[in-house]
């Protein structure tokens, strides 16, 4: 009866899962937020986490649906991707990912491109990635800004969780999109000034506003969208994340943040290892490179112990997929830390860097990253060591709703 | 030569592997011969250069004079195949014809470029270096042993008359397309390329009605030379290709001109592996983290090679470095077993099946009484994310040493890990 209820229920309200109960039992199970529990059970009603534990200390509610798993994980974050404005044809018809209009557009906002439903997306939730921040890929001075979203596909209402989560900035040699000829000859000098000059100019726009208001004879300027994107930078409201590689390119931008006492995350960070010491006491966080990532221009130097290095080192530091302008048309975050771990990082800190970790960089540690009471209901589900090649991927759990069942 | 020079180069010589006449014992691993079943502690003993037994350890008699590599612990494997690598040097073609057989890699290879260490430290230890996929035939490959070398002859797969030993680089599908002379359509692509093969057909038999009557014979034309030992079947085509229709286009054109061909990539393969088994043809695959990036791939599937070798069908796989790092060539297969390929397949599909279709399996790709003495120590199981590729061998002599942390930095990667390199960048900002 009860199930004939819910059935009805779901279909009124669509979505079972989110109202009825389900019980998700783990021969290990990871909360990330404490240690891992062997044959564990985890709770979900309504879309969020109810109970953690042992399996002798939680009971499950008769007529719950009940879904075992060699190993449950929180759902996965990627700290930096741009799939949904990226698509797997990788043509222009589902390339919204580098618009290169001018070299400093603040402005482009991740939401009025992301495509919930591009296969790319569906892609990495079939292998547990519940979350990503995801945006305009690097190529401009400041490319646009990247949204934190849940991979479910859902209407954006439902799923995105930070509007704007950083303005995207790039110092290096840009990527070259796919079939698109070389943009205009650009260097590290003149990159740098385009950038250092659009926040000066947002810092006179922020002045004038201000001025307007405290004086009555002051015109406010025009209302600027650029502006007010870097304004919200300048005030630390808004991270810049830099993609730079070369070390010359992260002390730049270490340069740029005490310059305007901004907040700068830096995603790559290839050649992290030769500034450690500099990076380290910027208390910058690190975007780390894809560890698969091609050994050519910026990133000849890449190291696959670059994360082991920079975490063993004290230094805040996630996982990404990136971006890439090719084949693979997007890494998966979840094997970027796997193929970490035999290069030095300890297997618990992988699974943090890609969980808990850039939760809380993203500020959304309230909600996603661990499994713990009250939390969203984003779980990963696998048939094995989820680190290891052969194992599969068999669900993935968002808000308390299957969103992949498969094997992969 | 004093005294004591003289002893310490006795003693090089003697601990040197690199001697031949030496006879070197790996000791206590799990043998991986790939030919046969794997031996949860044996001994592979080498001399010469060559494999000299491979058994149990109760089984082999190690020789006194045998210089003993401890490998308990380990896992030894042969030495990784590569039927499809770009290392060493730019080889897309250039823009002067879209069918290009007189262009050998071999003259553009630089033996110096650090992705052959890499490629070592990967576990790597036979290539088929090819040129690119920008072109319909973009020329003619070569076989190489990662021996290292000071110049391209040396790591080249020789036959018995001291020719280096390559196959036949094509391409159909969208990567060889372009402004004229490339074409623009796939029908375009397979005419222009049959026409070729007529042209050397009628070239060959004008050879034979001269019948060594010079004032007979054609011009001579190096293209024409390169697809006539094509036809004849002296050489392999490999052949680039990724949607099912294309494929199918592949075996027509087997069929027409008599070839001997290798499928690469076979992105597809999945929706044809019945068609792919019935021609006999084998494929070799690559996995990429994602579908896409190209439209003619956006059905690649972790299980082409499950349902491939389920078919029936040869299937190896290949790195297409620098698309996929020579380091991460053991998970290739790894992934493969992910898609459902059994172990056994897979163990074959990164050594002995790339061999046969290299032509190579008499020589290399198992662990085999007679075969060289290509190996690899790995420090577990090769298809666990966890392990890491200790040593490779070449012909009895170690190329590669984790422990050495000069060649460690290949392993790993970091400043100066990349030196003397040419990347290959396949068809992007080539011809288009």
């Amino acid at each position: 009866m009860r199930t004939l209820l819910c059935l009805t229920v779901s279909l009124l309200l669509f979505g079972c899962a989110a109202n009825a109960g389900i019980a998700v039992r783990g021969e290990i199970v990871y909360p990330v937020a404490g240690d891992p529990i062997t044959d564990g059970i985890v709770l979900v009603e309504d879309g969020r986490i109810t109970a953690v534990g042992p399996a002798g200390d939680i009971d499950i509610p008769e007529g719950w649906e009940v879904r075992r798993a060699a190993v449950v994980t929180p759902g996965l974050i990627d700290a930096r991707a741009t799939v949904g404005l990226s698509g797997q044809y990788n043509t222009d018809h589902d390339q919204d990912v580098l618009e290169r209009t001018e070299p400093v557009q603040a402005q482009l906002r991740a939401i009025d491109a992301y495509n919930g439903r591009e296969r790319l997306v569906d892609w990495v939730r079939s292998f547990g990635v519940t979350t990503v921040n995801t945006g305009h890929a690097p190529g401009q001075v400041v490319s646009g800004q990247t949204m934190v979203v849940k991979t479910s596909g859902r209407p954006l209402a439902e799923t995105v969780l930070v509007e704007t989560a950083a303005v995207t900035a790039f110092v290096g040699k840009p990527p070259r999109p796919w079939g698109q000829p070389a943009g205009p000859q650009t260097t590290r000098s003149m990159q740098v000034a385009r950038l250092r000059q659009s926040l000066v100019d947002a810092q006179e726009y922020t002045a004038k506003i201000v001025r307007a208001e405290d004086d009555d004879d002051a015109v406010a300027p025009a209302r600027d969208l650029r502006l007010e994107a870097l304004a919200t930078v300048l005030a630390g409201e808004t991270p810049l994340l830099v993609t730079a590689n070369r070390a010359h390119d992260i002390t730049g931008a270490l340069r740029i943040a005490e310059e305007f006492g901004i907040t700068v995350w830096l995603s790559g960070a290839v050649e992290a290892q030769g500034v450690i010491d500099e990076i380290r006491e910027a208390g910058v966080p690190i975007v780390v490179h894809p560890t698969t990532k091609r050994a050519y221009g910026d990133y000849r130097s890449f190291s696959f112990t670059t994360a082991a290095v920079l975490r063993d080192a004290g230094i805040r530091t996630v996982f990404q997929s990136g971006y890439e302008s090719y084949v693979p048309k997007t890494r998966v975050v979840l094997f970027e830390a796997a193929m970490a771990i035999p290069y030095g990082l300890d297997r618990a800190d992988a699974l943090e860097m890609i969980t808990l970790e850039p939760a809380r960089l993203l500020g959304i540690d309230d909600r996603v990253g661990s499994l713990e009471i009250g939390k969203d209901a984003d779980l990963a589900l696998y048939d094995g060591d989820p680190f290891e090649y052969t194992t599969h991927c068999t669900a993935t759990m968002i808000d308390g709703r299957w969103e992949w069942e498969g094997e992969r | 030569m004093t005294r004591t020079a003289l002893l310490f180069l006795l003693l090089a010589v003697t601990a040197s592997t690199a001697v031949s006449a030496d006879v070197t014992a790996f000791v206590g691993a799990h043998v991986i011969p790939v030919d046969g079943p794997e031996i949860d502690e044996g001994v592979v003993l080498v001399e010469d250069g060559r494999i000299k037994a491979v058994g149990p350890t109760s089984d082999i008699d190690v020789p006194g004079n045998a210089t003993v590599v401890e490998c308990a612990g380990k896992v030894i494997m042969p030495g990784l195949v590569c039927t499809h690598s770009h290392i060493g040097g730019w080889g897309g073609g250039d823009k002067s014809d879209p069918i290009a057989p007189e262009a050998r890699i071999l003259d553009a290879i630089n033996v110096r470029d650090s992705g052959f260490m890499r490629a070592r430290a990967g576990g790597l230890t036979s290539l088929n270096i090819m040129p690119g996929s920008g072109l319909l035939l973009s020329g003619q490959t070569l076989y190489v042993k990662l021996r290292e070398s000071e110049t391209v002859e040396g790591m080249a797969y020789l036959d018995d008359d001291g020719a280096m030993l390559g196959g036949i680089k094509m391409a159909n599908g969208t990567n060889s397309r372009g402004k004229p002379p490339y074409p623009g359509t796939r029908s375009q692509s397979a005419a222009l390329v049959r026409q070729r093969y007529i042209q050397a057909q009628e070239y060959l038999e004008k050879i034979d009605r001269a019948d060594g009557d010079a004032s007979k014979l054609p011009s001579r034309d190096l293209g024409l030379e390169a697809l006539g030992r094509a036809l004849r079947g002296e050489v392999i085509v490999h052949h680039h290709t990724h949607r099912h229709d294309d494929i199918m286009t592949v075996l027509r054109l087997r069929e027409e001109f008599g070839l001997r061909v290798v499928l690469h990539h076979v992105s597809e393969g999945w929706r044809v592996a019945d068609l792919i088994a019935a021609a006999e043809v084998p494929c070799s695959l690559i996995i990429v983290d994602s579908p896409g990036g190209k439209l003619e791939a956006v059905n690649l599937a972790f299980d082409t090679g499950a349902i491939l070798a389920d078919a029936g069908v040869d299937i190896a796989y290949h790195t297409d470095d620098w698309i996929t790092d020579s380091r991460y060539f053991l998970r290739m297969a790894a992934m493969g077993v992910r898609g459902g390929l059994s172990r056994e397949k897979a163990l074959e599909s990164v050594t002995l099946a790339g061999a046969r279709m290299l032509d190579l399996e008499e020589r290399i790709g198992s662990l085999t009484r007679g075969k060289d003495a290509d190996l690899v120590v790995l420090s577990g199981d090769p298809f666990s994310v966890y392990t890491r590729v200790e040593q490779t061998w070449i012909e009895g002599t170690r190329v590669f040493d984790l422990d050495d942390p000069d060649q460690r930095l290949y392993a790993e990667g970091g400043f100066g890990a990349t030196h003397d390199q040419d990347v290959y960048l396949c068809c992007q900002g080539g011809h288009q």
